[in-house]
């Protein structure tokens, strides 16, 4: 009796399989859209800047990342990484400052799935370049 | 407070790009995990980090839940005279620590 009261409900639509609030991963339509936010009109070409990743991952828990541009320094107003693949796509932000050495920048990142990760530098004469790179991640950074 | 292990040259070139490594001992807690009773748990990242010497940046980084746990960061710096390399890090809980390590210049 139970069980058929729960398929009336259920057909009626009342019982609502729980969807995940987030969903799980960003897409490459969500990163465009926030690349495009970040460099507004200006061109983006591929070149000058080289983001340095692993091809392979066996672990995406913890993936070293070295960001770097080729260009004069005080000449990059600010570098910014995102992975297509995971929950928060928005890796790292960083904007130089007169004492900063080399226009380069490392450190370790999550990885949720195999994905593309793109790095885009906004220079102060307005152009925007950007790098990417395409991983396979063996084990994923755990997500819950 | 958060232990946090720094590498700097004791002596540096006058102008020379030297190497700065911090490894902060965090658990950069994503928000995006469940606890066993499915229940999320809240995130609590460092947010942001500054590096100023004498009082000038070096550089400003946000970073966001996808940056690893014990975060590890490297960076170049120059200088032209002899000070203070200054890091400050605030929490998601708006706490800011702030690390000073003393720099010569030959």
């Amino acid at each position: 009796m139970m069980r058929r009261r729960f398929l009336v409900l259920a057909g009626s639509g009342l019982i609502v399989p729980l969807a995940p609030i987030h969903p799980a991963h960003a897409t490459p339509a969500q990163v465009a859209a926030l690349i495009a936010q970040l460099v507004g009109d200006a061109d983006i070409h591929d070149a000058r800047v080289k983001l340095d990743l692993p091809v392979m991952v066996e672990n995406g828990n913890s993936v070293g990342m070295t960001v770097s541009v080729d260009a004069p320094m005080g000449g990059v107003r600010s570098i910014d990484v995102f992975a297509e693949g995971n929950p928060l796509p928005h890796v790292l932000r960083v904007r130089f400052g007169p004492h900063a050495g080399a226009p380069r920048f490392t450190t370790r990142i999550r990885l949720a799935t195999s994905q593309t990760v793109i790095a885009v530098a906004k220079l102060s004469d307005g152009s925007c370049w950007r790098d990417s790179v395409d991983l396979l991640v063996t084990l994923a950074a755990c997500i819950d | 407070m958060v232990r946090v292990l720094i590498n700097v040259p004791k002596q540096v070139k006058r102008g020379e790009p030297f190497d700065v490594k911090l490894l902060i001992s965090h658990p950069m807690e994503s928000g995006q995990r469940h606890d066993d009773m499915g229940q999320p748990i809240p995130r609590d990242i460092i947010n942001s980090f500054v590096c100023t010497y004498n009082g000038e940046d070096v550089l400003r980084a946000d970073l966001f839940p996808a940056i690893a746990a014990n975060p590890f960061l490297s960076f170049a710096v120059t200088a032209q005279e002899s000070g203070t390399l200054a890091m400050a890090f605030t929490d998601d809980h708006g706490v800011v620590q702030t690390e000073t390590v003393s720099v010569t210049v030959e």
